[in-house]
């Protein structure tokens, strides 16, 4: 059973190691002289105009709840899609049924304009 | 012979996984930077998900992934943003009740043990050969057929949240 997941923690091992060694790779190799000019905060060549260590709004958090609520909606269809096949259509009903109930509250918050961002 | 080889690849994959997870669970509590915690957070929630797949429960990882590393975490640096102090936040209450605190604890920690000593533990080995190698396909079964209506009331508790969610956006906007 473990050896299935083999390729999986190779991925992984591969991606950390990437990320790792290219971080690393160009703090050895690379010239490093810094001036007040280079270690400023880097705005589009504009002069950096305070600390960016703010209050964001709170717009972000709504957009990450409505995120999490969409996203456990698609952990349940997962394992429907899996047993698309045996179950037909009534398992298709039944996802019909679920998916409408969670689309009236799409609606509702599209409504209320809770996903307009001014 | 290759059994106990891959026993003993098994246990070094598994104290991995949990000396990975109780370290960073370790940084995310005793942390004096809250961002630092925030970020420890998702190896807690990486290795809890590890342990998950070596218990065979395949479903249950890719749902801690999705819903705790993907969701939850971001909601979390997101609340960790909204506050008014992001490097050097005092982390300390102003009450300190040790003693109903420790009570408290204590209790907690004796029924934990009770249970572990208790419960009939089955290695994760023992069970490979009754189990399916995915899970993800009985669960789906279980959930259309007997457990339908905890499965259509889940969508309706999602509906519920959303319409709170709904809720707080409005009352931002009339400020």
């Amino acid at each position: 059973m473990m050896a299935s997941y083999i390729p999986l923690i190779l991925m992984l091992a591969a991606g950390m190691f990437l990320a790792i060694v290219l971080l690393k790779l160009h703090q050895w190799l690379g010239p490093h002289r810094p001036n007040d000019e280079k270690t400023s905060t880097y705005e589009s060549g504009m002069e950096p105009i305070r600390s960016a260590r703010e209050r964001f709004s709170v717009k972000y958090y709504m957009v990450a709840v409505l995120f999490i609520l969409f996203d456990i909606e698609v952990i349940f269809l997962y394992p429907w899609a899996v047993n698309f096949r045996a179950l037909g259509l009534f398992g298709y009903v039944e996802m019909v049924i679920f998916i409408t109930i969670l689309f009236i509250g799409y609606f509702y918050i599209l409504r209320k304009g809770a996903l307009k961002w001014d | 012979m290759t059994l106990l080889a891959s026993l003993e690849l098994f246990d070094i994959i598994f104290y991995f996984f949990a000396f990975v997870t109780i370290v960073s669970a370790a940084v995310v509590v005793f942390s004096r930077n809250i961002v630092h915690s925030a970020f420890s957070l998702m190896f807690t929630f990486f290795g809890v998900a590890a342990l998950y797949v070596m218990l065979n429960a395949d479903f249950i990882a890719v749902t801690q992934v999705l819903v705790y590393v993907g969701g939850i975490l971001v909601l979390l640096l997101f609340g960790v943003m909204l506050t008014t102090k992001v490097i050097s936040v005092e982390m300390k209450t102003g009450t300190l009740q040790t003693l109903p605190a420790s009570i408290l604890v204590a209790v907690l920690a004796g029924t934990l043990c009770g249970i572990f000593w208790i419960t009939d533990w089955l290695t994760p080995v023992a069970r490979n050969a009754e189990l399916p190698a995915t899970t993800s396909s009985g669960i789906g079964r279980a959930l259309m057929t007997t457990y339908l209506l905890p499965f259509e009331v889940a969508s309706v508790v999602l509906l519920v949240a959303m319409l709170g969610a709904a809720m707080i956006a409005r009352r931002e906007r009339k400020r």
